[in-house]
């Protein structure tokens, strides 16, 4: 009889752990808008983000996540006294909230980016550009996209 | 590996120009499964360089958002007559380096 409750309780034991191992692993393989927000702050450290002075053109309803187009431009002279350090690309609903970081300089002539991402979702797109001054502005974009990246099986 | 790269042949001194670099990579996420359910581990391009005459003058750090066949267009300052060298390095020891030459007047 004791044996019988002792399997029991080592059963229960299991299965609780087995519950928490499921609640775990059922947790989407995604970033959030907070782990977006712990990526841009990997950037400015905490300095002000400033809304403005950035561009960023991304068509607002595609057809395939695979391949999203996206141009991001500074308002800046590009002077070796006044000119775009880095440009910042974030999204909140991929598996990581980093698209990517490109790094300019006074020699760029015009502070302008272009390049193909993918979307697992619709969501909104931050920009985000470091001048050399330390100022950091940006600009927010909502995409819609119809057929997700990510999600399609490989063989 | 082939690389588009399409960097004006001549340009005048201080004209600002277009570069855009096409690498073609498969750009695996490592977020993809099998149909078996089997991982499919990371490859991408995680870095980019691009050197004029030695010095350089732009750099991206890669994703794996980014699409497959890493495309980036950007633009510099055409100073000098010389050589534009592109790097691409990422996962499994990936490395491929293309070279372009401008005459600037």
């Amino acid at each position: 009889m004791s044996h019988r409750q002792s399997s029991r309780r080592q059963f229960i034991g299991h299965a609780s752990a087995l519950g928490v191992v499921a609640l775990i692993s059922a947790r989407p393989a995604r970033a959030t808008p907070a782990a977006m927000k712990t990526a841009i702050n990997d950037v400015v450290k905490g300095a002000p983000v400033r809304a403005g002075r950035v561009k960023l053109d991304i068509p607002p309803l595609v057809e395939n996540g695979n391949t999203v187009p996206l141009t991001v431009s500074v308002d800046s002279p590009m002077t070796a006294e006044q000119h775009v350090v880095s440009i910042h690309i974030f999204n909140e609903k991929n598996p990581q909230p980093n698209v990517g970081n490109f790094y300019l300089g006074p020699r760029a002539g015009r502070a302008q980016v272009a390049t193909r991402m993918r979307l697992a979702d619709t969501q909104t797109i931050t920009a985000i550009a470091k001048l050399s001054d330390g100022s950091f502005w940006s600009a927010t974009t909502d995409v819609i996209v119809t057929l997700a990246a990510c999600t399609e099986e490989a063989y | 590996m082939a690389a588009l790269i399409n960097v004006p042949a001549t340009a005048k001194r201080g004209d600002v120009i277009e570069i855009k670099t096409l690498m073609s990579h498969i750009m695996e996420t490592g977020f993809r499964h099998t149909v078996t359910g089997a991982a499919i581990p990371r490859d991408i391009i995680t870095d980019f360089s691009c050197r004029y005459n030695g010095v350089e003058v732009f750099r991206a750090e890669l994703f794996p958002a980014f699409s497959a066949n890493p495309f980036i267009t950007f633009f510099t300052v055409a100073t000098e007559s010389g050589v534009f060298e592109f790097r691409w390095s990422g996962d499994n020891g990936f490395y491929e380096a293309v070279t372009a030459n401008i005459v600037v007047t």
